[in-house]
């Protein structure tokens, strides 16, 4: 019995041993990181409205972002826990301006269905999480924007010869994701594809390349992502919808709003859009123009 | 909070296109997991020892795993075997059936384990096969004692069955998504609206448990 539990130990040891040596990899990732990131540097913090969201924002020193935390190019969580992409790096524009740095900043997952509670209930202070303005959601929370605009399209295999288009998506299995919006669009225009919808849409892509679904629908920055990743699936067609991205915000909080605007212009025009774009959506995508922020 | 419970009931056909399928999914995998659930009961109690260890290790298998993890396998790492299954209804059936059937099989062995030895003896004197005493003195018996926990297994499917909703299959849960995707005003209410429609199966389940405990109980 002896030599057996002796080998128990000593392999529970290692594991142990290893185990903290990654810790120690993730540490030492993590210190690195924020050096080397020039676009949330600390910056001049102009003077707020006493009683404003900003004053109260740069008065506390911290702020609480949404954002996706499965998303390639957008809000991606990598190995060393902090997450990553294009929406991550708006949000430390609007904390920069804030005088927050960003390791000051606390993110916070936030899936499709929970944006709308997690505003509402003041869990964040703000959701920048590919999260598409439209006129329902403005009833119950308003939008700052939108810093982008991104379009639903397909994505399905290089070899497939019979989808060009969302028309040849009827009778077609089409896979995307339980409860979303490109859901809801197939579904309404596109009531000839059979919808498949999974849990997330990285699990889509098994499926596709072994041919239990024909093609995958959502919006395009994600397909791109995947095709990118993928030397066997390629991007089909034009996008057939519009959605803009906005950064989402309590319902009544029109001048932190109307403060957000201001700074993505500023960005927009002083190029650390083009640069957070370029770091992270831009190494897959090519570089758009910005968008008119709509100021409703 | 804006109290509006008009979105449930203009959501009606969707709710109840929902409730369906959440219903037959629990009908149709019950069945599935009793049958199966009896069979592995059986084998676990056989006179075959490879017979005890093939039901064992599938009842500590199936009921010792994430319901989730199940489905993951059945989706994403049985294609690269090169089983293919076509996604949604049927895999769905699937694997709620596997995975109850081990829940059915631990409850109907301890059913069968509250029989008193003697039973089994007796049948043995007089001359009865395995199978003819499990058929005609154990099961009969132990069937009572292992109704209500069965019924228990039942109403645990009936809730399990939302797992599917991220499986390609429209149940009661992916509408609620929907549903909330929709009318993102009402997304509480929405889903009060779906916890209303489980309680619609699970409530009479236990009804029917208690109901059922009275009329098969009996002295020992």
């Amino acid at each position: 019995m002896r030599p057996v539990r002796t080998g128990l130990i000593a392999l529970m040891s290692a594991t142990v041993l290893a185990l903290t040596a990654c810790a120690g990899d993730t540490d030492d990732g993590g210190s690195t990181a924020p050096a080397d990131d020039g676009t949330a540097a600390e910056e001049e913090v102009t003077e707020f409205a006493e009683g404003s969201t900003m004053a109260a924002l740069a008065e506390a020193g911290s702020i609480t972002i949404g954002t996706k935390f499965d998303q390639p190019l957008f809000g991606l969580v990598g190995p060393n826990g902090e997450p990553e992409g294009f929406d991550v790096e708006i949000g430390k524009i609007i904390a920069g301006k804030l005088g927050i740095a960003p390791e000051d900043i606390e993110w916070k997952e936030s899936i499709s269905a929970n944006r709308e509670p997690f505003i509402q209930n003041g869990e964040v202070d703000i959701v920048v999480a590919t999260y598409t303005i439209n006129d329902k959601r403005k009833e119950v929370v308003s939008f700052a924007g939108p810093y982008y605009l991104a379009g639903q399209s397909i994505l399905t295999m290089t070899s497939n010869t019979d989808i060009e288009g969302p028309d040849d998506l009827a009778g077609k299995n089409v896979c995307t994701v339980s409860g979303s919006t490109p859901e809801a669009n197939l579904l309404e225009n596109y009531p000839e594809a059979n919808v498949q919808a999974l849990g997330a849409y990285s699990e889509c892509i098994e499926p596709l390349r072994n041919g239990q679904v024909d093609a995958i629908s959502t919006d395009n920055v994600i397909l791109a992502g995947f095709a990118a990743d993928n030397d066997d699936m390629e991007v089909r067609g034009e996008p057939f919808t519009e959605e803009p991205y906005g950064i989402g915000l309590a319902l009544d909080d029109t001048d932190f709003r109307m403060w957000i605007n201001d700074v993505l212009e500023e960005s927009f025009e002083d190029g650390t859009w083009v640069e957070a774009w370029e770091s992270t959506a831009g190494t897959v995508l090519p570089t758009p123009e910005p968008p008119t922020v709509d100021r409703y | 909070m804006r109290v509006d419970l008009m979105v449930i009931a203009d959501n009606m056909p969707a709710y109840l296109a929902g409730f369906r399928m959440t219903a037959q999914l629990t009908l149709v995998a019950g069945i599935g997991a009793l049958v199966i659930g009896m069979a592995v009961a059986a084998m676990r109690i056989s006179p075959l020892g490879s017979l005890r260890v093939f039901a064992a290790t599938y009842t500590e298998l199936l009921r010792n795993m994430p319901l989730t993890l199940i489905f993951f396998f059945a989706v994403l790492v049985l294609p690269q075997f090169g089983v293919i299954l076509p996604l949604g209804y049927w895999t769905a059936v699937g694997c709620l059936t596997a995975y109850t059937s081990a829940f059915v099989a631990e409850a109907v062995r301890s059913g069968v384990n509250a029989v008193g030895v003697g039973q089994a003896e007796a049948a043995r004197a007089i001359g009865l096969t395995f199978g003819q005493s499990l058929t005609s003195v154990i099961l009969p018996q132990a069937v009572r004692s292992v109704i209500p926990p069965l019924i228990n297994v039942i109403i645990a499917l009936a809730k399990n069955t939302s797992v599917a909703a991220g499986f390609a299959v429209v149940e009661l849960t992916a509408t609620g998504r929907r549903l909330a995707q929709q009318n993102p005003a009402d997304v509480v209410l929405v889903l009060v609206g779906v916890a209303l429609f489980y309680l619609v199966v699970t409530i009479p389940a236990g009804q029917l448990a208690n109901v059922l405990e009275r009329k098969v109980a009996f002295a020992r």
